[in-house]
């Protein structure tokens, strides 16, 4: 089966004859075409978009260069927005990594105890994960509730607040009720895959660290963490991108209000595209969030890089 | 006694702690779809002195909700379907055949499923009015397919590559094309693969939000995360029947989560333990 060009189509007893490769093409094909129509030709075309000044119903439409960019500098909202975004972005996956975490070493005990509960546990842990977004925030909007929300009654009853806090309503609070729904929903992911990662931890590395008199802590923080490191930078860049493109829960939840307090960069896009219908100007907003998504995926690979030079 | 909490008391307390984090905010749901609607409003008590079924019949027999489960359902099927049949044909050409530019594909598949969302949704939009597909469910069926072939692609493509190379090669001295040989040997072994594939798509695609609330403009095309979303309340939110539509719009795919969760967790960790 030596490799052969497109060109080589032949036609032999009136069945085509094909290349291995032409064939690798054939197959390769609708997937290309299909991505290269839906998903790239947006792409390219939100990228010319954000180099455009497009008001259609001043029917205003033209080329501008970098300014669009330029504006977003000279523009308040844009920086709180980012702002935002990054508070939402930094609290909410860190939480999720340190509860994630918590999470799997306690459900890793179990592993060894046997007797069924971590099947249990997964069928539990699997259920914030696949419950849509849009529910997830519509449950916890009631919740949030301020007269008969469950939140503020069990807090009363536990006599730890004493009037009724307006979760969603109060510009403090709001951002902080988001991303409460946001490590609700999404601990159980970073969970399961550093669950999976300790399971392929050797056990003798643990034994033989008993034996040198190496304590829980010491274990953990010369073997566990060492070893899942990949698999925390996974969760990371994977927790990242989603929460700095953050949309579905904050626009159920609280709409980017109340007064702008949690208006993410998606959201801000999103109403400079919809609402004021400014394309041009949206499509660089969007295009600065993927920017914003890159850079910091970036730092967590230079930053993973340098932890593992310096323990080689 | 003692001896059982000995051995199964860490067990018993680490899932208690576990459910009450899972579980609770879909629990205090249920509770809140069976509640009479005076009684929503009534804090204590915790537990419910009398059930109703009201908010079930209001949001299945008297709202436009079923319409939008059947949307979903469409959707969410054709989505699956075209995603894992050209995902599987991709995926292959990727894992077996001799094609140029691999790392290209993977690349650009990387950066479209990072790219957000809401950057493609204006192009989008005016792409699918041109095609005449504005408003209608091929036009979010299709987006759906789409924007998960990259994770389709990447999960068959290492599924593929776990069979052995000696199936694919003796088919084709057999006599078989890559066609045939894809079709009637390959494929039957990545049963699995493919099993899980579908179950990850069509479950992206029933919670899908922001494509759907954009390329959708009437009830009759809304799938029902937007029906959720978009919830109509007169005057305050009806929050029994919310309650109710939420639980049935999980369902299906709760349904799947906990029925697959072996093979779901399997494809979630896939790659990211192992590289």
């Amino acid at each position: 089966m030596t490799e052969r060009s497109l060109a080589e189509i032949k036609k032999q007893n009136g069945t085509i004859h094909l290349s291995e490769r032409a064939w690798g093409y054939l197959f390769a094909g609708p997937a290309f075409i299909l991505v290269g129509l839906i998903a790239l030709a947006p792409i390219t075309a939100a990228l010319w978009l954000s180099l455009r000044q497009q008001l259609p119903i001043f029917g205003i439409d033209a080329f501008v260069g970098f300014q669009n960019y330029l504006q977003l500098f000279e523009d308040d909202r844009f920086w709180a927005a980012c702002r935002t975004t990054l508070y939402f972005t930094v609290l909410s996956v860190s939480a999720e990594l340190l509860l994630g975490f918590g999470f799997a070493l306690l459900l890793s005990r179990l592993s060894d105890g046997g007797g069924g509960g971590l099947r249990w546990a997964h069928v539990m842990i699997i259920l914030p994960w696949a419950i849509p977004t849009v529910v997830s925030a519509q449950i916890w909007a009631w919740l949030y509730q301020p007269d008969y929300g469950l939140l503020n009654y069990l807090l009363y009853a536990a006599g730890i607040t004493e009037g009724r806090i307006d979760w969603l309503g109060d510009p403090d609070w709001a951002i902080h009720a988001a991303v409460v729904m946001d490590v609700w929903k999404t601990t159980p992911f970073a969970a399961l895959l550093l669950l999976a990662g300790l399971k392929t931890v050797p056990q003798e590395l643990y034994a033989a660290a008993r034996v040198d008199g190496a304590g829980t802590w010491e274990q953990f923080r010369r073997i566990t963490l060492p070893l899942l490191m990949p698999v925390v930078l996974i969760v990371l860049v994977f927790r990242t991108m989603d929460a700095v493109r953050v949309f579905d829960a904050v626009f159920v939840l609280t709409g980017g209000g109340p007064g702008n307090s949690t208006e993410t960069l998606s959201i801000y896009a999103y109403k400079t595209l919809f609402q004021t219908l400014q394309f041009g100007y949206g499509s660089a907003l969007a295009t600065a969030m993927f920017v914003l998504a890159a850079l910091l995926s970036l730092l967590y690979v230079l930053l993973l890089r340098r932890h593992v030079q310096e323990s080689a | 006694m003692m001896m059982w909490f000995r051995t199964h008391g860490l067990t018993a307390c680490v899932l208690l702690l576990v459910g009450l984090f899972c579980l609770g905010p879909v629990l205090w749901q249920a509770v809140t779809s069976l509640k009479p609607d005076q009684d929503l409003v009534r804090l204590p008590p915790l537990i419910p002195e009398r059930v109703t079924g009201v908010h079930y019949d209001r949001v299945l027999l008297q709202s436009s909700l079923p319409r939008s489960l059947a949307n979903s359902v469409v959707v969410a099927a054709s989505a699956t379907v075209t995603a894992i049949v050209v995902g599987s044909f991709c995926a292959f050409a990727l894992a077996r055949l001799p094609i140029a530019g691999k790392s290209v594909i993977l690349g650009v598949a990387l950066v479209t499923s990072m790219f957000p969302p809401i950057a493609v949704i204006s192009p989008l939009y005016l792409l699918m009015r041109e095609l005449g597909l504005r408003d209608t469910l091929v036009a979010v069926g299709l987006t759906h397919a789409v924007y998960s072939l990259p994770l389709a692609v990447w999960l068959l493509t290492s599924f593929f590559q776990q069979l052995p190379k000696e199936l694919y090669q003796a088919a084709r001295i057999d006599g078989c094309t890559p066609l045939q040989a894809l079709l009637t040997i390959i494929l039957p072994l990545a049963r699995p693969g493919l099993a899980v594939a579908a179950l990850l798509v069509f479950i992206y695609s029933w919670n899908e939000f922001m494509f759907a609330l954009t390329l959708t403009a009437s009830d009759t095309t809304r799938t029902a995360p937007v029906a959720v979303a978009l919830f109509p309340g007169l005057y305050e939110i009806p929050w029994g029947d919310l309650a109710a539509a939420s639980l049935v719009v999980t369902l299906p795919v709760a349904g799947l989560a906990l029925a697959f969760q072996r093979h779901i967790i399997a494809g979630l960790t896939a790659g990211s333990v192992k590289g």
